[in-house]
């Protein structure tokens, strides 16, 4: 039976998947699809303040987050009825609000994780010790690496994520993804920031510089070091505990 | 107004035809009244005050929409624009080339910006309402009914994913309507002419209606000024 608990691995997987499950022989009636639901905040609503206002934190969460999920759920639940029916049109037509809406579920639950109020053990870059040195090592300084990934993420044009990635031969790179376009495949997300409007407008307005610069106050480092150190599906393992 | 545009240099027409926006320089019939002096943009003045569209888009927005968003956008383009002039005086056209994406973003920005505040107006005046005469036979014939139309571009901006635009638009090679979407600032260029743009960025509702998008897709009709839609499908 194929595992669609793990939206990463569907997302991932969903071409190839479709081809193997072309055939009479395959019941898709019979498939049960995970339902999503919204991950818990690992800290209250007003813990990142003054950086971060409750009021965005509550919004982006319960109502943004949510959203997403809620789509992705009734997109899945269409997609099997596609696939149940070999309606390979249905299917392909589901993708874009697939992959949207299951990217929008993922890229919350990273940030989520990878935030921490200010003054913790864990937003102490100390927390890191291994994903320090290497930042070290590939940009000189941790405050080098910060300005690289700062002029990345007010570089976006429209909505978007920046996100330090670890590749599959070890290497650490910043990049772009564009409105909710997931971090999938060979790549582990090590942390992402949001750069849509909605994560800082209420507080910042058109100030998104003042938004970046203090984000970095409230960046998790020791989840950051985990998802460093981990296997690839670790970074991953929140979104299966919400299913 | 409109002509002014036409009073840039060689190189800045060239550097927008690079850009794929040449085809609404060269028609002044689609474009708003974005002013252009020794060859800069400028932000244009609104012909309401801040407040004028409350209760539908309240006047924090319209403020900061103009002043700091569209201020943002003129900026970018003029100083896109000198560093291709630059780069074209060195021949440097590597360098040119590789501003096309600031360009793209923030000419699209300027030019959306300046057409959507002159498609919107006051409900206690212009705005609002219904089109009327070729407007109005026109989107009956393409849509079936303004009803019609109305809900197939609320369907179009609500699905956008991430930021962009909505547009209404006559499309001279059918010289049929269509509604198109754009991402983020990709101006409607081509066969396209623009008629009615609908702003469907976060920072153009988010103070007021937060998360809750599909209000302000509803309330925006309010302030539509269709006087400005038929000038400019009259001319199209």
């Amino acid at each position: 039976m194929v595992n669609f608990g793990n939206i990463w691995q569907y997302l991932a997987v969903q071409a190839p998947l479709q081809s193997a499950l072309s055939g009479d022989q395959f019941n898709a009636s019979k498939m049960a699809v995970s339902t999503y639901t919204l991950p818990q905040l690992p800290y209250a609503y007003n813990a990142l303040e003054p950086y971060i206002s409750a009021q965005i934190m509550e919004l982006h969460h319960s109502k943004h987050h949510q959203t997403y999920i809620t789509n992705l759920n009734k997109a899945l639940q269409s997609h099997v009825a596609a696939i149940a029916s070999n309606d390979i049109a249905a299917q392909i037509a589901l993708q874009p609000i697939i992959k949207f809406n299951g990217g929008g579920h993922i890229n919350h639950a990273l940030f989520w994780q990878n935030l921490a109020p200010a003054g913790s053990d864990d937003a102490s870059p100390t927390a890191a010790h291994s994903l320090v040195s290497h930042i070290q090592s590939d940009w000189g300084s941790l405050e080098l690496f910060q300005k690289d990934f700062s002029a990345a993420l007010l570089g976006i044009q429209g909505s978007g994520w920046g996100w330090l990635v670890r590749e599959e031969s070890g290497k650490l790179r910043i990049v772009t993804t564009k409105d909710q376009d997931p971090i999938v495949g060979g790549d582990v997300p090590i942390l992402g920031v949001d750069m849509w409007e909605h994560a800082y407008y209420l507080q910042y307005l058109n100030g998104k510089a003042a938004y970046v610069e203090n984000i970095w106050k409230v960046i998790n480092w020791k989840i950051a070091e985990r998802r460093f150190l981990g296997a690839h599906d670790d970074a991953f393992g929140t979104l299966k505990a919400a299913v | 107004m409109s002509s002014t545009l036409l009073r840039t240099t060689p190189a800045l027409r060239g550097a927008f035809r690079a850009a794929g926006a040449g085809s609404i320089a060269l028609k002044p019939a689609a474009m708003a009244s974005t002013s252009f002096v020794r060859g800069k943009a400028t932000l244009p003045d609104l012909s309401y005050d801040y407040g004028a569209l409350e209760p539908h888009i309240s006047g924090k927005i319209m403020e900061l929409h103009h002043k700091k968003h569209h201020q943002t956008y003129v900026t970018g383009l003029n100083s896109a624009l000198e560093t291709i002039a630059e780069a074209e005086s060195k021949g440097d056209f590597t360098k040119a080339a590789s501003v096309a994406p600031l360009l793209n973003f923030h000419g699209g920005g300027h030019l959306n910006h300046s057409l959507f505040w002159e498609n919107l107006a006051p409900a206690s005046r212009e705005g609002g309402g219904e089109p009327s005469g070729g407007l109005s036979k026109s989107i009956n014939e393409d849509f079936g009914s303004f009803d019609a139309f109305r809900k197939q571009m609320n369907t179009s901006l609500a699905g956008i994913q991430g930021s962009g635009w909505a547009w209404l638009v006559k499309d001279k090679s059918s010289g049929t309507l269509q509604l198109v979407t754009r991402a983020n600032q990709d101006p409607v260029t081509g066969s396209y002419v623009p008629l009615l743009g609908i702003d469907a960025w976060e920072h153009a509702y988010y103070l007021q209606y937060e998360n809750r998008k599909a209000e302000y897709f509803e309330a925006i009709w309010n302030v539509i000024n269709w006087k400005t839609v038929a000038a400019r499908f009259e001319k199209a």
